[in-house]
């Protein structure tokens, strides 16, 4: 596999949420709305891409038995510079995103990425794994919020498209709303992407 | 490929410890930098909301420095605006436990008789898109209300709020939190 294939995949083939249907809980929770989809998506890249750097250096120092916590310790440590770093330059950003933050902690496609990737492969094919299976998260939870928010608020990244108060269907902002949305684009996906893949 | 560390007990042991190190020495690092920045921009924004629910009022002195809490409010925090030292408005940083998911966090303005001059919203977790439209001009009906003279609370419990559609909870929970923020500053004002 070359370098190209292994950062496009992470975009659709192996998307992290429409196909390989991982790190569904922060999926769920986050994408209400387009803009905080697209800023959690955009803070895990950033998070994998790091994690996977540093996994990919160290693999050979890490025995196998203690490789769990020692990429554990590595993700959480990362996350928190992410969260401190965002509240002391970016407050209005931390502000919208500040609960999410430390879920990436959690996000279990990091740690699946360091573990099925990262811990055996190079450091350039890591960090490409990284932005790509980062990226495809991000445009996952944006397009998931997207969806959520047009047809649970009338609004696109918050600017209103059917005017002043427009009838919606409240349920697509609430949680139910997201495990449909979430099943009817995996079902789009499944539909017209795999098969040309 | 170099060979992988074998795991022994004293690989692991070593290993798991200089990783840990390096995270903690890192993370220090990074919070001794971020620390000021990050309570200059909590300060900033304490500054912003005060400015905020008293505008209006002129006033000389600077209430952030002066606040103060009151005795059963213990999670409430008091600004006292002056003007030539005497009172001409309170700003209160207040919160509600009711909110639909967890705490409601307001900062609300009072005249000197107690009508709400305005309200801001300081931090919350409701729902978007319905909770969350209490921040707009929806929170515009209590200014100039008084909690001692009208009736704070939602219409669907016989007061005069019009609640936001299918979010009556945190209407709720933003309607208590102005009630207490009231009932802090008058037991405040007559020690």
């Amino acid at each position: 596999m070359n370098n190209l294939q292994v950062f496009t995949r992470g975009l659709i083939k192996e998307n992290p949420i429409f196909v390989l249907l991982l790190g569904m809980c922060p999926t769920l929770a986050v994408s209400s709305s387009a803009f905080n989809g697209l800023g959690m998506g955009l803070a895990a890249t950033f998070v994998l891409i790091c994690s996977n750097v540093v996994i990919a250096l160290l693999k050979n120092l890490i025995p196998d038995k203690v490789r769990i916590p020692a990429f554990i310790v590595v993700i959480a440590a990362f996350v928190t510079i992410v969260d401190l770093s965002m509240q002391a330059f970016t407050p209005a950003l931390s502000e919208s995103l500040g609960v999410f933050i430390p879920l990436i902690v959690v996000n279990c496609i990091i740690l699946a990425r360091a573990e099925a990737f990262a811990s055996k492969n190079g450091v350039l094919g890591s960090l490409l794994d990284g932005l790509g299976m980062g990226l495809g998260f991000a445009i996952a939870l944006t397009i998931l919020g997207g969806i959520r928010e047009i047809l649970g608020d009338g609004k696109f990244f918050g600017i209103p498209l059917f005017g002043e108060n427009p009838t919606t269907v409240l349920l697509f902002i609430l949680p139910p709303g997201a495990f449909i949305a979430l099943g009817l684009v995996i079902a789009f996906v499944n539909k017209f992407v795999k098969k040309t893949a | 490929m170099a060979k992988k560390l074998e795991s022994t007990f004293v690989n692991m042991f070593v290993v798991l410890l200089v990783i840990g190190l390096v995270a903690a020495l890192a993370l220090g690092f990074t919070y001794s930098k971020t620390r000021p920045e990050i309570e200059a921009a909590a300060q900033k924004k304490q500054e912003k909301n005060i400015t905020a629910v008293l505008d209006g009022i002129t006033y000389d002195n600077k209430p952030l420095a002066e606040k103060y809490t009151v005795e059963g409010f213990e999670r409430l925090e008091l600004y006292p605006a002056k003007q030539g030292g005497a009172l001409v408005g309170t700003a209160v940083k207040t919160v509600s436990p009711a909110g639909y998911s967890g705490d409601v966090w307001l900062m609300a303005g009072f005249k000197p008789d107690g009508v709400i001059n305005a309200v801001s919203v300081v931090e919350h977790k409701e729902t978007p898109g319905l909770g969350t439209k209490m921040d707009t001009k929806w929170k515009d009906q209590y200014t100039g209300k008084n909690p001692g003279v009208n009736n704070l609370k939602v219409r669907k419990d016989g007061g005069e709020i019009d609640a936001i559609t299918a979010a009556t909870i945190s209407s709720r929970a933003f309607t208590d939190a102005v009630q207490k923020a009231y009932e802090a500053v008058k037991k405040g004002g007559e020690k």
